[in-house]
């Protein structure tokens, strides 16, 4: 069983709004109470930059946790755009006595590398992020995204008929130019003849990444991809044109049931399990982890409701298994 | 660089430029009427979140567009009313309170999606329709002439808060009330009747914008904005707190983004520039700013209460 609480920063803002107001004229929050979970469960905790339901990168890790074959007390922070209300969150889950305090995303790195020693028996996971920065109690991890990007390009490239294929990308950073650049080179070796990267320069900007789909449109491109939270903006644009999408992250399909042909989705738990497990053995941080095509923690999963032309899915399958036996290169 | 100078990318580019300006114009008209009454209202994105998250929700749960849309409106209303009483009667310093609406808007918006919605959920967005006759002027006509309503409306508001400004007695009641209230005050106008009525135009069209944006896009998501509302407040400054002024600033940064986008698409910004050609807009404006702050003066009781002697 899996108890949910959520410190929820809209509560404080709006709190901090009012008094805000108040002081011009003239944070309550959800947090358990410290000490075990109800019945012993582990207590999880989740900061993370985006909302819980982004259908992107935050989503993945909370339905990653809500998939643990454990019972799970998991309280969620999210929507934490600033780094530092980030911090504040992490330290006051480990004051408030989490058993694992994961902190999702590569921009808190710094703040952990701070708190995480004031807390040697509370176990942090920090990602995407390839190393533990020498911390005993920090577990690490990334995803190959590279490798999903792979499967996904090849299958546009065999989509196209214009032979040029558009991304949409927020920030070259992190798993977003990993997947990047694996998408481009499984679409470069599937025949397509171009394909357009766009960085938008926000993770959030549902605007701007709607009309960097559009300008894509116009130049051309017959198959979309693109990734982080803004993405919706963009699928929208491809979902009016009736241009395939393909997601990545969690998967897109409700965004555009008749258009996104497949999302590479992340399966956390794979890795979370591993690093529970060590936990449960004394060992509390202390290693990176990664999560691929052959451990299971990338899976591609297509849309049913798209039909793809025969053989195409057979040798996207082929692709995926040529993968996980490293007999195909990504090249990343 | 020649790709970019066909007709059709120039088109597409324009057409991209007037969606992207679309909020911006609606939001910074509004503040420039409630700016030149002497009110600077820095809530305007947490208004546009706020009526962006009902509209989306009333096209959720209805179906109904134009419902949306009025739904948009009076979100801003309502909020208009509450900055208004805060600003106007409790004389509350306006750049506080501003950033206390605007803190609000975002966290009730962002809680209500939550609790109502959560996960993004397409919607149906507003569909463009087509100006008979000047829709088929070539070229011309596919960027300028086949708009959502919303769009056209936004423009046709530039000459008619023009108007309202420069040729109406309510409009020269707004100018002295932002420039010498206590003057006004002398002459038997109601600084704080003008004001209240200024904040609710101003809001009310900020609730307009934040429908046009959410509408435009036909999904919503937490902080939806990403500051497109204070970006609407640089640009009254821009404008110098004129009407025709404001139109040029948004659809200036309008078109500075469109076309980044473009020639990030084309490759004619490569990737390993993104992040330069990411800043252009915002140095734009800010240069923009500081060559209009030497040449124009804000109305004088711009943040000023207003207390009669």
């Amino acid at each position: 069983m899996k108890k949910q609480w959520r410190l929820n920063p809209s509560i404080l803002v709006m709190l901090g709004a009012l008094a805000l107001v108040g002081a011009a004229c003239g944070g309550d929050d959800e947090a358990p109470a410290s000490g075990s979970g109800e019945g012993g469960a582990l207590r999880v905790a989740i900061v993370a930059p985006s909302a819980s339901d982004d259908l992107a990168f935050t989503q993945s890790m909370v339905d990653s946790v809500n998939a643990l074959e454990r019972d799970v007390e998991l309280s969620i922070t999210d929507g934490t755009f600033i780094v530092e209300d980030a911090a504040a969150a992490i330290r006051g889950y480990a004051e408030d006595g989490n058993d694992v305090v994961i902190a999702h995303g590569t921009q808190f790195g710094a703040s952990l590398m701070e708190i995480a020693p004031d807390f040697p028996d509370v176990t942090f996971v920090w990602g995407t992020a390839s190393d533990t920065q020498g911390l005993a109690n920090v577990f690490a991890y990334a995803p190959a995204a590279d490798q999903g990007g792979y499967v996904n390009g090849s299958i546009a490239a065999a989509l196209t008929k214009t032979g040029v294929i558009g991304v949409v990308g927020p920030i070259e950073a992190g798993d977003a130019v990993a997947y990047i650049n694996g998408f481009k080179a499984g679409a470069l070796a599937g025949g397509a003849s171009e394909v357009n990267v766009t960085y938008t320069g926000s993770f959030g900007d549902v605007a701007l990444a709607a009309e960097a789909a559009e300008a894509h449109l116009i130049n051309d491109v017959d198959v979309l991809t693109g990734t982080a939270q803004m993405v919706v903006g963009a699928v929208g644009v491809a979902a009016d044109a009736g241009v395939p999408w393909f997601g990545t992250q969690a998967n897109q399909t409700s965004l555009a049931p008749s258009l996104v042909v497949a999302s590479q989705v992340y399966h956390w738990e794979v890795v979370l399990e591993e690093m529970l497990a060590l936990r449960d053995s004394g060992v509390l941080g202390g290693q990176a982890f990664e999560v691929n095509l052959a451990n299971g923690g990338l899976v591609i999963e297509f849309n049913d409701a798209f039909e793809l032309p025969a053989g195409v899915r057979d040798a996207a399958e082929a692709l995926i298994e040529g993968i996980t036996n490293g007999t195909v290169d990504t090249g990343s | 660089m020649g790709e970019f100078f066909t007709l059709s990318v120039l088109v597409a580019t324009a057409a991209s430029a007037i969606r992207l300006a679309t909020p911006y114009l609606l939001a910074s008209l509004g503040e420039t009427v409630g700016q030149r009454s002497g009110v600077l209202n820095l809530g305007v994105d947490g208004v546009m979140l706020l009526s962006a998250f009902f509209s989306y929700w009333t096209v959720l749960e209805t179906g109904n567009l134009w419902l949306a849309v009025f739904v948009g409106l009076a979100v801003g209303l309502v909020m208009g009313l509450l900055y208004g009483v805060i600003t106007v009667f409790l004389k509350a310093t306006q750049g506080i309170s501003g950033i206390g609406i605007f803190i609000f808007g975002l966290g009730l918006s962002d809680l209500l999606f939550r609790r109502l919605v959560g996960t993004p959920k397409p919607v149906r967005r507003l569909p463009n329709v087509d100006i008979p006759i000047l829709s088929d002027i070539p070229h011309l006509g596919a960027a300028l002439f086949q708009r959502n309503l919303l769009t056209y409306l936004a423009f046709v508001l530039v000459p008619v808060t023009a108007l309202l400004l420069t040729r109406t007695t309510f409009g020269l009641n707004i100018r002295s009330v932002g420039e010498n209230p206590q003057a006004a005050d002398s002459l038997g106008v109601s600084v704080e009747r003008t004001r209240f009525v200024a904040i609710l135009i101003g809001n009310s069209m900020a609730g307009l914008a934040g429908a046009a944006l959410v509408l435009q896009l036909g999904i919503f998501q937490p902080n939806l904005t990403q500051g497109l509302g204070f970006i609407a407040v640089a640009l009254v400054y821009f404008g110098a707190w004129r009407p025709i002024g404001v139109m040029g600033g948004a659809l200036l940064y309008g078109l500075v983004n469109a076309t980044v986008l473009h020639w990030k698409a084309l490759g004619i910004i490569p990737v390993s520039d993104s992040d330069l050609a990411n800043m252009a807009p915002a140095v734009l404006t800010i240069l923009a700013l500081i060559i209009v702050a030497r040449r124009v003066h804000a109305p004088s009781a711009l943040t000023k209460p207003f207390t009669r002697h």
